[in-house]
């Protein structure tokens, strides 16, 4: 970027807002069914913030960074979901804000984008940001946010350039490694795909220091919601169980030491025209 | 019961693969199903899809206009929601495009909307009883989906596996002068074709492929050692390039490159669908994976429950042996 350009994009003053979520680490965990086949088993499941959310409040802290402006991570929860805005805070987010009430239990994907909607309007928001996809979702939250605002939204967001004027240049991850490149209006919904950055490690000093901010709550009075709208009264997409699915044939699971495993495989390996 | 829609993407006059997955989708909704091709575009193109979609579809929905000449999402449903009755069930691929459309075109229509979808178990009256992966593919889960005010459903590209049928003759209607005014937030630019790499994991016989369990970037090097002993080049999965372990140009994937091997050696990855759809031709999959519950075993020919940054030096080893033997 040079100078010049520089100069002006530090009058812009970015609002963004990065919605972001805590969920199981697929990482760190197995994931398995409880007994009643209702839902995983949830008992000494390591959480942590939806990954490529990430990715999204590392963008964002970058736009600031550059362009000027102020970042809030906002994530639809409970009490417990306060660890993931700390975390994003302390990666350089300057709010977290909980949105939490018993009503929006069960909400589907509609149900979170009309929640986010109530609380974008209480507020001015020139960007809002969400991760691709929650591990447990369907890369929809940010879709439906955008129609609801009537904002101009893209998918699968890989690069942003702030423009003069209001705009964004971005570039969205398409089929084959290839982008497809788009100018965007401000205000816009981006969901953001994972790669576009690397983001900032964080550690427990970095945690520490945000450990005593405080976090606003809203609910539903706060936000103006009506409650049959969202939660499970609201929502048209109900998961009822959850399953393992019927098993294909399968991998011929290779037994035995390691030495014979190997002298195995590479009989394979010959059979198949790969080790000559 | 609601008519079904299934909107067909399509580019230089051919319909994507979906087109037939789509049709099959519509069939198990409702066996009877007569599904609409919905087709949006503009010029020589659109007539050529249009026509060649009339062997597969009864009737084709023909949405012309200048704007939409690229298929930009925000332009498509505009025009999508003054065109189809917003009590239908709208089938949409679950592509880079349909992620871009489908959720937006839910609200709009104030419909149900359910993505990804891999299976579906059929209609209940109004309740629409699907299957969803969750967790990267560990768990699936059965959802319920209400769909007496329309819904909008995304289906995962390869799950519906297209049913032959006698070819249609089917009709054209021509739905343009319902479209209505277009204008967008979002403009589409250019695409940029993705930069060769190095090297070219499509042309190789075999694969060394490196998922999230090589864990660090140093540790590359144990599969390069692998791939120079058997004369194949590394590959890897999305999680390795998000990383910046390797280059865009060694992903495997529905985002990154599609390739062919005789042997492709997955390993420390847990297959997702989007990884397994850049592997094409039918190769002989070798799984090495910690987990012994990763799903990528589900669609190796051979597993090795093994860590990969222990094993992988052993099989180089003895791979180097073997071939110093038969020289």
């Amino acid at each position: 970027m040079d100078a010049a350009t520089q100069i002006k994009l530090e009058r812009m003053n970015v609002e963004i807002l990065v919605c972001v979520r805590r969920v199981p680490d697929t990482s760190e965990n197995e994931i398995q069914l409880n007994s009643a086949g209702n839902d995983i088993e949830r008992d000494d499941l390591v959480y942590s913030v939806n990954e490529p959310d990430n990715y999204a409040v590392e963008e964002a802290i970058q736009i600031a960074a550059n362009a000027g402006g102020n970042v809030t991570v906002v994530t639809v929860g409970n009490e417990d979901d306060e660890e993931v805005l700390r975390r994003e805070m302390a990666m350089g987010a300057n709010q977290g804000v909980l949105i939490s009430d018993d009503a929006f239990g069960g909400s589907d994907g509609r149900g979170i984008a009309t929640i986010l909607k109530a609380f974008v309007q209480k507020g001015h928001y020139d960007l809002i940001l969400t991760g691709i996809q929650a591990e447990d979702g369907g890369a929809q939250v940010g879709g439906m946010l955008a129609a609801l605002l009537d904002y101009p939204f893209a998918s699968l967001v890989n690069a942003i350039t702030v423009l003069d004027g209001g705009k964004l240049k971005i570039s969205r991850e398409i089929e084959g490694g290839n982008r497809e490149m788009n100018e965007i209006d401000l205000p816009c919904v981006l969901s953001i795909q994972t790669g576009i950055n690397e983001p900032r490690y964080v550690g427990m000093r970095g945690i520490r220091q945000v450990a005593s901010v405080e976090i606003p709550t809203f609910g539903t009075s706060d936000l103006g919601v009506d409650p049959a709208s969202v939660g499970t009264a609201g929502a048209k997409v109900k998961r009822t169980d959850y399953f393992i699915p019927a098993l294909g044939k399968g991998a011929e699971i290779l037994q035995g030491s390691q030495e014979e495993i190997i002298d195995k495989l590479i009989e394979l390996m010959k059979a198949k025209g790969g080790l000559n | 019961m609601a008519r079904i829609f299934a909107y067909i993407a399509h580019k230089g006059g051919v319909a994507d693969d979906s087109a037939a997955e789509l049709a099959a989708a519509a069939k198990k909704i409702d066996a009877d199903a007569s599904p609409v091709a919905v087709v949006a575009g503009w010029g020589a193109d659109l007539d050529t899809v249009c026509e060649r979609l009339r062997s597969s579809y009864r009737e084709i929905w023909k949405v012309a206009h200048q704007a939409i000449a690229y298929p930009n999402a925000e332009l498509i449903r505009k025009a999508l929601v003054n065109v189809i009755p917003h009590d239908s069930i709208v089938l949409v691929s679950h592509s880079h495009f349909g992620i871009d459309l489908a959720p937006g075109l839910s609200i709009k229509m104030n419909s149900a909307f359910v993505s990804d979808v891999l299976a579906i178990e059929g209609l209940e009256g109004t309740s629409l009883k699907v299957v969803r992966q969750e967790f990267g593919g560990q768990v699936s889960a059965h959802v319920r989906c209400d769909t007496s005010s329309g819904a909008v459903i995304n289906i995962r590209p390869g799950a519906f596996k297209p049913v032959e049928s006698a070819p249609l003759a089917g009709s054209i209607v021509d739905k343009s002068a319902e479209v209505g005014t277009l204008t967008a937030g979002r403009r589409y630019l250019e695409t940029v074709v993705a930069e060769a790499g190095d090297v070219d994991i499509t042309k190789h016989a075999v694969l060394v492929s490196v998922g999230r369990g090589i864990q660090e970037k140093d540790n590359i090097a144990i599969a390069e050692e692998l791939a120079d002993a058997l004369g194949a080049a590394v590959s890897c999965s999305r999680p390795v390039v998000d990383a910046k372990w390797l280059p865009k140009s060694r992903q495997v994937g529905s985002s990154g490159q599609t390739v062919k091997p005789k042997i492709y050696m997955a390993c420390g990855m847990s297959g997702s669908f989007q990884h397994l759809a850049g592997l094409k031709g039918n190769p002989f999959i070798i799984a090495i994976n910690k987990n012994p519950k990763a799903p990528i075993f589900q669609v190796a020919d051979v597993g090795i429950v093994a860590d990969i940054l222990e094993f992988l030096p052993e099989l180089t080893t003895k791979v180097r042996e073997a071939k110093g033997a038969s020289v």
